[in-house]
């Protein structure tokens, strides 16, 4: 009876922390839960939108669905950065889900429909898809390659494009690396002066939108020293090209001396830039400091948080977003749909931070910027709020839903994406 | 007599079954170990890998229950002294970030941390000692 007891002791000792961990662990899975799916196809009471502005969900549970395009009969078209049984775009007939076809075999980010061609990226080339008078597309299983071999060595390899009104596509092609050091994020690593990424990477390249097997040799370089941008747009409004640039990370990882982690968290801005021709915006040697409202110089190449150095002459940007919240979707607005205050303003989808860590994580909304003649026009506001699922699962990043794409559809709704899931949410505007 | 419904050597067996069928190794790694792991993780780890150890949608690896954790210790030693960028996999997911070599972790730092990692997150293995980052250490000077 002794060793009975004894075991039944042993048992008690050894499966309580087993039980304990198990609590742990029931306790935290709705934070990675991925199965929770509670919308339908009505009034989404998920997101918060300003007066007047409500959303329905159009789509979910599509994939990683990155950038998005609406044509003139509403179809809607998603590029998902995972191939979906084989497919890379997927076409929503409609702007719903009732027909949905898919093709492209590609994964990737950019999408965009201009002049009865439909645009699409991998993570190294773009592509076109003629569309019939109907708006179909015609031959889905073969496009015409207009820029290949691009830079894919996966970080910041989303080739993100946009189109102007004189025949010309403006591809993203983001540096593969977080500062040019000669080791990438490491410790002690110098960074690389001149920094070699910029020949090829690191800034945004011009090509022309009807010429087949372009490669980068064939574009212009219409911009460089932009570390990475997501989101893109041509701003027809004035005939200029603006991006979002992500900033730099890991600031206090790799220099403590000079910065604390809310430093990190905090200082190193993401850019709304207005790009023109010939532009640098300083990457990998500078980068933003809101606080100081000033470009300084980045610590792999001299600085240490105080110097400006030869980053004093390099163009601040037209609005300093908090650090880390990756801009991955920028869009002006063109409709007749929204108030006046809206109009040829600025849309940008932020995907949400992760850098922050160990402070809270943040972003996860939609911002938007008021414009007028292609300036900011007052301070920017957060537009769409929601898609985290709550304070607690945006503190942890572990969200329900990441802003990813916007676009416009033709009575002047505003459409966002969501790559962790698959969400497509239509906003629309009554008095 | 009263007959028992269920007899005492059932039981024991019983009991016996649920003890050995869990996982039978519940040491952890002395306190002091795993205190200095952990502040070496949230230094030169955190940022990316995150403080539940989940890591970032596409874009850093979780540490949680995955074979390069779990796995061989000298692949483990070998991904932090020289970084890592291979394309890989975990639940479906790949991964964008690269994962930057550590070789500024001393022996002892490099064995704390990964001790921490492999019994943090729900992970349960064994330790990792300076010896073993040593010899990683000293393979990859000699190019192996």
């Amino acid at each position: 009876m002794k060793t009975f007891s004894s075991i039944v002791t042993l048992v008690v000792l050894a499966t309580t922390p087993f039980l304990t961990t198990c609590a742990g662990d029931l306790a935290k899975k709705p934070i990675g839960d991925t199965t929770i799916n509670i919308h339908s196809s009505k009034d989404d009471e998920g997101l918060t939108l300003p007066s007047g502005f409500s959303s329905i969900v159009v789509a979910e549970n599509l994939g990683s669905v990155r950038h998005i395009a609406v044509n003139s009969n509403g179809d809607i078209y998603a590029k998902l950065a995972k191939l979906k049984d084989g497919n890379g775009i997927l076409e929503l007939k409609g702007g719903n889900t009732s027909n949905i076809i898919g093709f492209g075999n590609y994964p990737g980010t950019g999408i965009a429909i201009k002049n009865g061609y439909l645009y699409a990226s991998s993570n190294s080339a773009v592509y076109r898809y003629k569309l019939d008078g109907n708006n179909q597309v015609i031959n889905p299983d073969k496009p015409e390659t207009l820029v290949k071999d691009l830079t894919d060595r996966r970080q910041h390899n989303s080739k993100s494009i946009t189109l102007d009104n004189a025949g010309n596509i403006y591809v993203n092609i983001g540096a593969p690396s977080n500062s040019c050091q000669v080791e990438d994020r490491a410790v002690g690593s110098k960074g690389q002066d001149p920094c070699p990424i910029l020949a090829y990477a690191g800034g945004i390249w011009q090509f022309k939108a009807d010429k087949p097997d372009q490669t980068i040799s064939d574009g212009v370089h219409y911009a460089s020293g932009i570390r990475n941008t997501v989101g893109l747009d041509w701003n027809s409004a004035v005939n200029e090209l603006y991006v979002m640039q992500h900033g730099r990370d890991d600031l206090h990882r790799m220099f403590d001396q000079y910065y604390t982690v809310k430093d990190n968290a905090e200082i190193p801005a993401e850019e709304f830039l207005l790009v023109n021709k010939g532009d640098n915006f300083g990457w990998p040697y500078c980068y933003f400091d809101p606080k100081l409202d000033k470009k300084m110089l980045a610590p792999e190449y001299g600085g240490d948080g105080k110097i400006q150095g030869r980053c004093a002459d390099i163009k601040k940007p037209l609005v300093a977003f908090p650090a880390h919240l990756a801009p991955n979707a920028l869009l002006f607005y063109t409709g007749d749909q929204f108030p006046e205050k809206y109009k040829n303003g600025a849309f940008i989808a932020f995907h949400g931070s992760w850098n922050r860590a160990p402070e809270p994580q943040a972003g996860f909304f939609v911002a938007f910027v008021p414009m007028k003649d292609g300036k900011p026009n007052g301070n920017w506001e957060i537009f769409a709020e929601g898609f985290a699922g709550g304070n607690d699962k945006k503190a942890s990043g572990r969200v329900d839903y990441r802003p990813c794409g916007l676009a416009q559809g033709p009575d002047g709704s505003l459409y966002i994406s969501d790559d962790r899931k698959g969400n497509i949410w239509k906003i629309t505007y009554q008095k | 007599m009263r007959r028992r419904l269920i007899p005492v050597n059932v039981v024991i067996a019983a009991l016996l079954f649920i003890l050995l069928s869990l996982d039978p190794d519940q040491t952890k790694p002395p306190k002091a170990v795993m205190d200095r792991g952990k502040v070496i993780y949230d230094k030169e780890c955190l940022s990316c890998h995150q403080a539940d150890g989940l890591g970032v949608q596409g874009m850093n690896p979780p540490l949680a229950k995955t074979k390069w954790v779990l796995g061989p210790k000298k692949q483990m030693i070998h991904i932090v002294l020289k970084g890592f960028s291979d394309p890989i996999e975990i639940n479906g997911e790949s991964f964008e970030n690269p994962m930057p070599p550590h070789h500024h972790l001393n022996d002892q730092e490099i064995s704390d941390v990964l001790t921490y990692v492999r019994n943090s997150f729900g992970n349960n293995a064994k330790p990792i000692t300076p010896a073993e980052v040593k010899k990683v250490r000293a393979a990859i000077a000699k190019g192996k």
